[in-house]
Formats: structure tokens, C-alpha cells, sequence
């Protein structure tokens, strides 16, 4: 009989190519999505070495860092250097014959809200990308990472990796959400517990009745994040919810196909008495909205508490604390309440699905931006922008003074025009506060996509609790 | 890549937890499709202000620390995204090793690829190794890959533990791709397996 394995061992198990004696292990990549930032030095690599691509029809590329969320963009990209890199993935994609989806396709996007959407994700397979959000797909039970570009440039040659085992990790969230509390803030919550460091070595499943309660799109959410975590990755188990999203998506398997699929997947839980090398749990009934105050995603803090003080920590994080406290503009003891915001950000690969825009859209519906605030959703692919002007959603963010935009990632890590001023404050839906993330001395709250419609209603951090309670 | 072997040098004191990848080299400098040439850039937005002028106070600004080689840094260093850019810029600055009590995991593994030596040592010797580091640029450690030590100024030696694959390849410089390549057999192989078992994929 052989041992019990958790759903990271059985993928992993089903991916070594050879293991060396030392443990290393060369891993085969079903999946590789490729975007112009990261990729550009890994093919003029593969061209000096005269290298192919060795699995091209595993290879999906898809420009969306750099590229402009302007109803103008057609006419072209007006950064010189932006363009370069969106020039040089075209071409890329062409000389090399990976799949391609080039901005003028409704299908561009973000890469981890494409990839899910045509199917290309699918339970059990191994998913990599030059980025670090690629635990995306853990939501479907695939072993999915970010690497740098010399490893981009390793699967597009090998379609390997070389890479040691991680440890395994269970986060369980059991029980039910309270009304307010959402994906965003189960994920936020957990790195609040671990910190940034405390999933490093680690490959987190995530699990519990909370977990299994949330839609494809809050497991992504979830799982988007694991790497703020440090985890190297984080899954989630595939069920019927995983095969209903799955099933009839452009590159999912069909017929006969489809069926034997499917009895795979069904093979793909963590077994009985399985070995986890640290648990974490947290009540769900526990988790409240929260939103982050410093410029680290560990800085997490129920939205009813109080900045701060520097001195309440341990160690290097006295200093950082005091740091991100100068940075934010905040005073240790403030509410965070009254924290006032510049702007609102809603989208990301963390949450610019098409239920992140229902939800923000329904705390929005009749109400406006307060007076001063510029609010900017930008849905994470082409397809969701269609699905959200079709549900009548984008007309509810355009009537409370939200600009619209095309897809892209944005404002998230502001490569492209969209960007914060120095000293801006937005609250923002998206994965990372670091400091000049979002444009040089511009300050990021983190928060979930309700509490970020909240806050554009009043014009400062709002617990969406109260804003829902007035709705009723 | 550069192969690593021993290196002897000023070490730059960064006494900073969660130094992150945006940090290292800002979002606008990704824009590259070059390898080199970020070293002037590198942690942009703590080295020069707005206009672009240096800001004197930060470490590698400061005359000792121009030509630092080594980097002593606090927890969970390189955190954030998988940009490469960020050994890029250390390495063109001239950065072969940084040391610290922890790192994030794609920035350790990228480190790795490009000649550069991450070390990871308790946080009581990493003080050490800080306290020495602020001595300046007569100051100068020694960083022994083959003998898997670091040594500071005044002799005091510390062990250090690192993978035994990526030490052959630092310490000869070999390309993965190459060596992965002389697998393609076993690749092969799998895939053919694979594809049976898995005909979906």
C-alpha cells in the first residue's frame, strides 16, 4: 500500500521527469504563459543558442503589463519602450508558433484570467509563467508558480524545470463567511496570520468548508495570493464546481476525452491521514473586512482597528513599520476609518473577474463617487468587459463616475499610463502595497472589491458592513 | 553566466525586512529587453529623488559603499514578483552576493542563474555580519563558496549551507538549459508517457 499523499504529492509525483540523488528533481510543464515583460531576454536567448521552442501547443502567450487601458489604444502605444516589448512578444510569437492572443483580440487580457477562461488551465496539470501571480491556477488544483526569465527561457527550450520539492502546507478556513467578508479578505487574513515570509518552502493547500463555499473566481483570489505569502504556490482541490467552470471552455478536453479527464481529476484530493508539515486554520466566522495599512501585504488589519504603533512590534519590523507608517502618511492610533483616498482601483489578476465587478457593482448601484475621488475599473480580459456591459455593470460604475477601460493589468503595478501621483492614496483591489508600486509616492490600501466600492462612496476606508446595512 | 567562486569585498549594510523587488528595481526599468545596464538603477527610488539626484544618506551612495560587492540585508529579502530584472540590476552594479536570514523563493532561485551567491544565515550572525558591514569600506568580507564559509574583517568565520547542484553550477558557471538538454531522452520518454496516460494535456 503505498502512502497517503497530499494533492501537491500527487501532482508532483505525476510531473518528475528524472530525480536526481540529491533530490532534485526535473519537473515537465503542461502549461506556459508567456507576457512581454518577462519574456523578451528568455527567446533572444533560445535565438543566440539557435533553440526552438520545444512544446509550442503548450505555450500561450499574451501581451498585458504594458499595454494601454484607453478606448484609444488601437491607434497604438505611445511609450516607446512599452511598445518595443508588445512588438517584440508579437514577434516572438509568430517566429516561435506559440499560441498568441494579440491586443487587438477581444480574448487579451490578463494572463491569469485568460488562461482559466479558454481552458487552458485545467485541474492536475503543471502551470508556470514568468510571474509571480501565477498561483492563480492553484484554484483548479494544477501546481502553478511564477519563475524568473531564465527559467522562462529553461521550459521554452526543455519543457522542464529543475526544481527541489517544497514542503506542504494546509490552510484551512472552516466554517461560514460573515456578509461583507469575501475571498479578498480570507487571503489577506492568512498573510496577516503567517506574514509575507510565512509560507516560504511551503506549497499551501487551502481547505475547509469556506473554501469549498467560495466560487472559481473567489479561488482564484484566494490562491492569487498564496506568493504574498511567500508560499511557492497554493491549490485548492478540484470538485464539481472546478469541472462546471472547466467544462465547454475553448481548450477543454471534450467527448470521450472530457470523460476520462474527469476520472483523473476526481483522483486529485489529498488522501486520509496525508503528512502536512505545518497547519494553519482560521475560523471563518472570524475573518472581518480588512484592508492593509502599511506597504507590505502582511500589514492587515480588520477595517474596525487602529493604525499601528511601530513600537507594538518585534524586531526588523519595528523599523519597517515606522517606515511604512512615514510613507503612508499615517499616524500610529488613527482610525482606519478615517483614512481619506484620492482614488479607487478595481481590477488586477487578483480581482478583476467578472464577480468581483458584480459585487463592487452592487454596493455601487445609485451611488456616486464622493466629490474628489477618480475611481478606474478595468476588467482583467476582453471577455469580462463584454460580460460586464452586457449585465448593464458597466453602466453602473460609468453612473457613479468610474471611468471604464479596456483590459489589462493596470494601475496594479502602473507599467503603463495608469499610475498614482506621488503622495496619491488609492484604495485598490489589487495584490501588492509596496511602496511605489502604483506610481513613485503613491500609497496602496489593499482591500476587496466591495470595501473598495465602499470607500468610493464616502471618500475614505469604509466598512462596506455599514454602507450595506444603510442599502436595506 | 560568471562563474563564483570566491569573492573578497566591501559589504553594503541594509538593515531592512521585506526589501521586495519593487524596491530593488522599480516597475519602469522592466521596460528592457536587455539583460544589462539596470546597475544604474538599481533601488531607483531609495537612491535618487524625484529630480534624479542622489540621495545621500542611502548606503550605496555613500563613499565606502560605491563599490560593494556583498549585501547584508534583513528578513525575506527579494519578496514580491518574479522579475529578474532584480539580479540583474544587483549583478550589473557589481553584487555577487547578498546575505540575509531569509529570502523569497523565485528571487533565491533567480540569484542562482545569474552568478549571484544568496546566503542564508541566522539572524544572530547575520548581526554580526551587519555590525561588521557598517565598519566601512576597510571593512572587507570574504565569501568562500568552495569552503561554504563567510568571513568578516576581524577573522570571525561563519558556515553556510547551500544546495550541492546549484553550488556545482555557480562554481562552474554552467548553463541549466545545457545540462537539461543532455535529459532529453528521459524527456522524451515522459512525454510519450504522458500523453497515453493523459492524452487531455
Amino acid at each position: 500500500m503505498t502512502a497517503p499523499r497530499t494533492l501537491y504529492d500527487k501532482i508532483w509525483d505525476d510531473h518528475v521527469v528524472h530525480q536526481s540523488e540529491d533530490g532534485t528533481c526535473l519537473l515537465y510543464i503542461d502549461r506556459h504563459l508567456v507576457h512581454e515583460v518577462t519574456s523578451p531576454q528568455a527567446f533572444e536567448g533560445l535565438r543566440m543558442a539557435g533553440r526552438k521552442v520545444r512544446a509550442p501547443e503548450k505555450t500561450i502567450a499574451v501581451p498585458d503589463h504594458n499595454v494601454p487601458t484607453t478606448w484609444d489604444r488601437e491607434k497604438g502605444i505611445d511609450n516607446e519602450e512599452s511598445r518595443i516589448q508588445v512588438d517584440a512578444l508579437d514577434k516572438n510569437a509568430r517566429d516561435f508558433g506559440i499560441n498568441y492572443y494579440p491586443v487587438s483580440d477581444i480574448r487579451q487580457g490578463i494572463v491569469h484570467i485568460v488562461g482559466p477562461e479558454q481552458g487552458w488551465t485545467l485541474p492536475g496539470m503543471t502551470v508556470v509563467c514568468g510571474d509571480s501571480h501565477t498561483a492563480t491556477h492553484g484554484a483548479f488544483g494544477s501546481l502553478a508558480h511564477g519563475i524568473g526569465t531564465s527559467e522562462v527561457e529553461h521550459v521554452l527550450a526543455t519543457q522542464t524545470l529543475i526544481q527541489k520539492k517544497s514542503k506542504n502546507m494546509k490552510v484551512e478556513i472552516t466554517g461560514k463567511l460573515r456578509p461583507g467578508v469575501t475571498a479578498k479578505d480570507i487571503t489577506l487574513s492568512v498573510i496577516g496570520k503567517t506574514g509575507t515570509a510565512g509560507g516560504t518552502g511551503y506549497v499551501i493547500e487551502y481547505c475547509g468548508e469556506a473554501i469549498r463555499d467560495l466560487s472559481m473566481e473567489g479561488r482564484m483570489t484566494v490562491c492569487n495570493m498564496a506568493i504574498e505569502g511567500g508560499a511557492r504556490a497554493g491549490l485548492i482541490a478540484p470538485d464539481e464546481k472546478t469541472f462546471e467552470y472547466v467544462k465547454g471552455r475553448p481548450h477543454a478536453p471534450k467527448g470521450a476525452a472530457w470523460e476520462a479527464a474527469l476520472a483523473y481529476w476526481k483522483t486529485l484530493f489529498t488522501d486520509e491521514g496525508a503528512h502536512f508539515d505545518k497547519v494553519v486554520t482560521i475560523r471563518g466566522e472570524d475573518i472581518a473586512p480588512v484592508v492593509t495599512w502599511g506597504t507590505s501585504p502582511e500589514d492587515v488589519l480588520p477595517i474596525t482597528d487602529v493604525v499601528p504603533a511601530p513600537e507594538s512590534f518585534a524586531g526588523g519590523k519595528v523599523e519597517a513599520a515606522r517606515r511604512s507608517i512615514d510613507y503612508m502618511g499615517l499616524t500610529p492610533g488613527m482610525k482606519l476609518t478615517d483614512i481619506k483616498v484620492d482614488a479607487v482601483f478595481i481590477g488586477s489578476c487578483t480581482n478583476g473577474r467578472i464577480e468581483d465587478l458584480r459585487a463592487a457593482a452592487e454596493v455601487l448601484k445609485g451611488k456616486k463617487l464622493a466629490p474628489g475621488v477618480r475611481g478606474m475599473v478595468v476588467p482583467g480580459s476582453g471577455l469580462v468587459r463584454l460580460q460586464a456591459e452586457e449585465e448593464g455593470l458597466a453602466d453602473i460604475f460609468k453612473e457613479a463616475g468610474f471611468e471604464w477601460r479596456l483590459a489589462g493589468c493596470s494601475m496594479c503595478l502602473g507599467m503603463n499610463p495608469d499610475q498614482l501621483a506621488p503622495g496619491e492614496r488609492c484604495a485598490a483591489t489589487s495584490n501588492r502595497n509596496f511602496e511605489g508600486r502604483m506610481g513613485r509616492g503613491g500609497r496602496t490600501h489593499l482591500m476587496s472589491p466591495v470595501m473598495a466600492a465602499a470607500a468610493a462612496i464616502t471618500g475614505h476606508l469604509t466598512d462596506v458592513r455599514e454602507v450595506l446595512a444603510e442599502t436595506v | 553566466m560568471d562563474k563564483f567562486t570566491t569573492i573578497t569585498g566591501v559589504a553594503a549594510p541594509m538593515p531592512l525586512v521585506n526589501v521586495d523587488t519593487d524596491m530593488i528595481i522599480p516597475k519602469q526599468f522592466l521596460k528592457t529587453i536587455k539583460r544589462t545596464g539596470l546597475g544604474v538603477n538599481l533601488f531607483d527610488e531609495m537612491r535618487y529623488d524625484q529630480q534624479g539626484n542622489e540621495i545621500p544618506d542611502f548606503v550605496l551612495n555613500q563613499p565606502a559603499y560605491r563599490e560593494a560587492q556583498i549585501l547584508v540585508a534583513g528578513d525575506n529579502f527579494g519578496c514580491g514578483s518574479s522579475r529578474e530584472h532584480a539580479p540583474w540590476a544587483l549583478l550589473d552594479f557589481g553584487i555577487r552576493c547578498v546575505i540575509a536570514p531569509s529570502f523569497a523563493d523565485i528571487f533565491f532561485n533567480n540569484c542562482f542563474k545569474n552568478g549571484i551567491l544568496p546566503i542564508v544565515l541566522p539572524q544572530d550572525q547575520v548581526d554580526v555580519l551587519m555590525a561588521d558591514a557598517k565598519k566601512g569600506a576597510n571593512a572587507r568580507m570574504t565569501v568562500d563558496l568552495e569552503a561554504q564559509t563567510v568571513t568578516t574583517s576581524d577573522g570571525q568565520s561563519f558556515g553556510f549551507e547551500v544546495d550541492p547542484f546549484k553550488k556545482h553550477c555557480l562554481l562552474n558557471g554552467l548553463d541549466d538549459i545545457g545540462l537539461t538538454l543532455e535529459q532529453v531522452s528521459a524527456i522524451d520518454a515522459f512525454e510519450a508517457k504522458a500523453s497515453a496516460q493523459r492524452p487531455w494535456v
